[in-house]
């Protein structure tokens, strides 16, 4: 491992500019961490240190340096690998049909990811296996993640809705990234501790001023990171989750929660791991010009699963009960994984607090099937 | 020779115009507009009015007298396709706070000889007295979202008009929540899309101008509101807004009038 002294910073910047990244990073917006383009280390948001709650946000600044002292914001990487609004092609009328327009589709950038959690690597992860892991590929997604470069922070401390210890995904990044940072801001020290993960790693690393770490400043990084570790405020318990979901199918949970979930989709669109999306299909008045864009979509609205003859999920009882059993029970038999990360941002984002954690709780606890027998 | 062009004609009840405005407010699609259409009946735009029967109506402003559910019960007979357009025409507008009062009370404080005031004891949506084929929301309406129910019906499918909450529109535009971050009351998670989510852009809560959304739970945004501190009154006002007779913002807003 080796250390990058916060004055060197901007030279990581510089390196990923010289290879012809755009980078993404956390910037402060609105009372929240969002996600933008960085063109120097005073965008990145210093000082500022978030306090999540279920259904609240408030991001605290203070006179320290840090520059990664807060955890997620409710935007996620997927903003920039499956945009929520992107044109799939363009046509023209010919004839009685359409003919597609070449190279109509929208282009990809090629972005450098600066800030990625731990977590989100595991959502990117995911991503990659729903995009890139079937029988169909989505092109667009995999010419934007081949070509992205990721530069992790690990997360020294964690937020008041974070689990990822329970999903087994953070808080230190131990894969799929080129370089992972550990931020180091006390006492007069402000450096990185640096883990290389990847040979383009190692040449960005090459042109920014670096030195080997001592021991006792990786000692130092470990410490800070099992401390997150062990102060995670909430957990998941994964054992047979899958199991006691299906088990659980008409659990008077279900009704409960529907009461409190306002159907709004605030979870499915902060979710990093949520993909679903619809296309709308678009005219000009003549008719002879259509576009066809594809963009978010979540599972509680009612177009979502409109089909001919009616709605096969009427009420929000069965639109909540079905994202979360697809989020920590069916996504195991479609794509092998839980599709929960544990970055708790559905909790923080759902406008009534409404806490998947404790839903699944509750229902271990009060389970039909353990009652039954 | 060229296929004859769709008839369209604009009516106006109890309304403030803006939503008709919206049409001519097009800009770089009126032209457009007008060479797809003929404007048979159009008052805002042209003194030119052609007869009935018409293929598009579009129908602005709230039913609130007896002459009105006459002349919307025929213009209903005159059109193929009846779309009504804005929060006055799908619920009432705000107008219908009067619903909630004794509009003979009203007449006699303001008239000087209310015995020749002929009014409805209610202001109400058009979809109340005849049949609508499609209700476009908003106060006003979205310009925008105009042209895609014109444009749709002209090539013949359906629009792109979602019925979802406001709040997909926030986070696909990358708003930060203005009610988890900064504890402001919003309507969003109760409102349906089509504005562009302009109030929380600027970093306001949502008046819900677009009315309910397709399957709102405004008992359970009110519960978090006083979490937010919010009174029973302020509730009420905050549902009694433009849509305020669309039945779920009306049941919520009598739940918390004492």
């Amino acid at each position: 491992m080796v250390i990058i002294g916060f004055t060197h910073f901007d030279e990581l910047l510089s390196a990923l500019r010289k290879r012809d990244y755009t980078v993404i990073g956390p910037v402060a917006r609105d009372g929240a961490i969002a996600l933008d383009v960085i063109l120097s280390a005073s965008d990145l948001p210093k000082g500022c240190h978030d306090e999540q709650q279920p259904g609240s946000y408030f991001l605290r600044h203070e006179e320290d340096e840090a520059i990664f002292g807060y955890v997620v914001g409710p935007q996620s990487w997927k903003k920039y690998l499956y945009p929520p609004r992107l044109k799939l092609f363009s046509a023209k009328r010919e004839g009685k049909g359409f003919e597609i327009v070449s190279d109509s589709a929208t282009p990809s950038p090629k972005y450098a990811f600066l800030g990625v959690r731990p977590c989100e690597i595991g959502a990117i992860k995911i991503n990659d296996s729903v995009f890139d892991g079937g029988q169909y590929s989505d092109a667009r997604y995999v010419s934007t993640r081949k070509d992205a470069c990721v530069i992790a922070v690990n997360c020294t401390r964690p937020a008041g809705n974070c689990f990822c210890v329970s999903m087994n995904t953070g808080p230190r990044a131990t894969h799929a990234f080129d370089l992972a940072l550990t931020e180091i801001c006390e006492n007069g020290t402000h450096h990185f501790v640096v883990d290389v993960g990847s040979e383009l790693g190692q040449s960005i690393l090459e042109d920014v001023t670096h030195r080997q770490a001592e021991k006792n400043e990786i000692e130092r990084a470990l410490d800070l990171l099992s401390t997150s570790a062990a102060g995670m405020c909430k957990s998941l318990e994964t054992e047979g989750l899958p199991q006691l979901l299906n088990d659980n199918y008409e659990h008077p949970e279900w009704d409960d929660v529907a009461k409190r979930c306002l159907a709004c989709a605030n979870c499915t669109m902060v979710c990093p791991t949520c993909f679903c999306s619809t296309v709308d299909d678009i005219t000009d008045l003549t008719g002879d010009h259509a576009e066809r864009w594809r963009r978010w979509d979540s599972c509680f609205t009612s177009d979502f699963t409109k089909i001919a003859g009616g709605n096969i999920r009427m009420s929000t009882r069965t639109r909540y009960r079905q994202w979360m059993m697809h989020k920590l029970a069916h996504w195991h038999d479609q794509f092998g994984t839980s599709g929960c990360v544990g970055c708790g941002r559905c909790i923080t984002w759902c406008p009534v607090g409404i806490d998947i954690t404790h839903e699944a709780q509750h229902i271990r606890e009060t389970s039909i099937s353990t009652i039954n027998s | 020779m060229p296929a004859k062009k769709p008839k369209l004609a604009v009516f106006k009840f109890a309304s403030c115009d803006g939503c008709q405005l919206s049409l001519l407010d097009a800009e770089d699609e009126l032209l457009p507009v007008a060479g797809a259409v003929e404007i048979a009946n159009f008052p805002e735009a042209s003194r030119r009015v052609l007869r009935g029967p018409y293929d598009i109506g579009l129908v602005e402003g709230s039913i609130t007298t007896p002459h009105d559910v006459e002349r919307i019960r025929h213009i209903r007979k005159e059109c193929k396709v009846l779309i009504t357009i804005g929060a006055c025409a799908t619920a009432g507008g705000i107008q219908a706070l009067r619903n909630w009062k004794d509009v003979k009370e009203f007449t006699r404080l303001v008239y000087a000889s209310p015995e020749h005031i002929s009014t409805l004891d209610r202001s109400m949506p058009v979809g109340s007295y005849v049949h609508v084929d499609f209700e476009l929301r908003g106060c006003p309406i979205n310009k925008y979202q105009l042209l895609e129910v014109v444009n749709a019906y002209l090539n013949k499918r359906k629009p792109n008009i979602p019925a979802h909450s406001l709040c997909i529109d926030c986070k696909t535009k990358g708003n930060i929540c203005v009610m988890v971050a900064k504890g402001t009351p919003c309507l969003g998670p109760v409102t349906q899309v089509g504005c562009g989510a302009i109030c929380p852009s600027f970093n306001r809560g949502c008046y819900g101008c677009f009315g309910p959304m397709e399957n709102p739970n405004p008992a359970s945004l009110s519960k978090q509101l006083k979490e937010l501190e919010m009174g029973n009154h302020d509730i009420m006002l905050l549902f009694r807004g433009f849509n305020a007779y669309a039945e779920a913002f009306r049941k919520e807003s009598d739940a918390h009038e004492k």
